[in-house]
């Protein structure tokens, strides 16, 4: 009995604290990018020091807990200006993000906007959706408005 | 019905954003009036003796532009003197971002002691004209308002010490020297300008 509330505790804890943090690079960034998957992949481009990045997380952890033909990865764009995760690592566990979250660790951010997609300005949050088999990708700037997200899924799938 | 409904509101919402239009480089840019911090309107045209400018967008809250605020004081320090003035412009919407109203850009021009212009840009029309997107983001124009560089300070925002490409400063000293400017568009990460929803 003991044992399973131990166990039970381990769970509920480790899903709290939420999970660890990778740190990228751009190819790897690519090569999610690049390879097919059945999911429809949304990569929410964001930083904890933005306001309107933290307002749109709520539709962005919704998305991810309810809809399993879509995986969620939170690129976390803080290493520009602070290199230490640690920032993140709190920051996930404060808000129990339950969606992926990526640290591009890349210096430089002109040589590598335009690999990521030509549109983006560089501005956050900027947000990809795209169906990784046809390669139809739509980019949103800026803050997403509710529902947005499922109509651009719908449209990389149409 | 429902769909219907929604798509409307996803119309309106598009129709609301940005028109994504704005300089190229070599376009010709249209001057502006806009309300300095000492309450004065200020346009281009003021700068009789000027031999070109460097018009950043700029606001009082981003993490970037706290960043590159020593480095935007420098280059005016660097550049009026020679005939490159620096023109700080906000065109934040202080209903969604109190930090950035007129009042706090008042207190952090005197507080910096800045000795260039800090422009409100109340409409938002001049940072749409110019198709800025980004706080800071850059535009350094000639006399005659020719558009020759767009983009970011340098390449380093987190430590001016790392800096190895400084955009600006190689744009403008280029136009000093009558010379064609190499690099005329970077990017960068950076704050979204705060758009006024419609």
């Amino acid at each position: 009995m003991r044992k399973y509330l131990v166990l039970g505790f381990w769970l509920v804890s480790s899903a709290l604290v939420g999970q660890d943090i990778e740190s990228i690079k751009l190819t790897d960034l690519q090569k999610i990018l690049q390879s097919p998957s059945d999911k429809v992949l949304v990569i929410n481009f964001w930083a904890t020091w933005c306001a309107p990045c933290i307002k749109e997380l709520p539709l962005l952890e919704k998305l991810h807990q309810e809809n399993s033909h879509v995986q969620v990865l939170l690129v976390s764009m803080d290493y520009d200006l602070d290199s230490d995760v640690e920032k993140v690592v709190r920051f996930q566990n404060r808000k129990k993000l339950q969606a992926k979250v990526l640290f591009l660790t890349e210096n430089d951010p002109n040589a590598w906007i335009d690999k990521i997609d030509k549109r983006w300005s560089g501005a956050l949050p900027t947000t990809l959706v795209i169906n990784t088999k046809t390669k139809k990708r739509e980019l949103v700037q800026g803050e997403l408005a509710e529902g947005q997200l499922e109509e651009l899924i719908k449209k990389v799938n149409n | 019905m429902k769909t219907l409904v929604l798509s409307l509101i996803l119309a309106l919402f598009w129709a609301g954003a940005p028109i994504k239009e704005g300089y190229e480089v070599g376009d010709t840019a249209a001057d502006f009036k806009l309300k300095n911090v000492d309450g004065k309107m200020v346009s281009l045209a003021d700068f009789k003796n000027a031999k070109g400018f460097i018009v950043i967008f700029d606001c009082n809250t981003c993490p970037y532009s706290k960043a590159y605020n020593e480095r935007i004081i420098a280059l005016n320090k660097k550049y009026a003197a020679v005939g490159y003035p620096v023109i700080t412009i906000n065109a934040n919407d202080d209903s969604k971002s109190s930090g950035d109203s007129f009042e706090e850009m008042v207190r952090i021009a005197k507080e910096k002691s800045y000795d260039f212009p800090y422009l409100v840009d109340e409409s938002q029309s001049v940072a749409k004209v110019f198709g800025a997107t980004n706080t800071p983001h850059v535009f350094v124009l000639t006399k005659d308002l020719k558009v020759a560089y767009i983009g970011a300070i340098d390449d380093s925002a987190r430590k001016a010490e790392a800096v190895t490409k400084k955009y600006v400063e190689t744009a403008v000293d280029e136009l000093l020297a009558g010379k064609k400017v190499t690099t005329t568009k970077t990017k960068a990460i950076g704050c979204g300008i705060k758009w006024k929803s419609v």
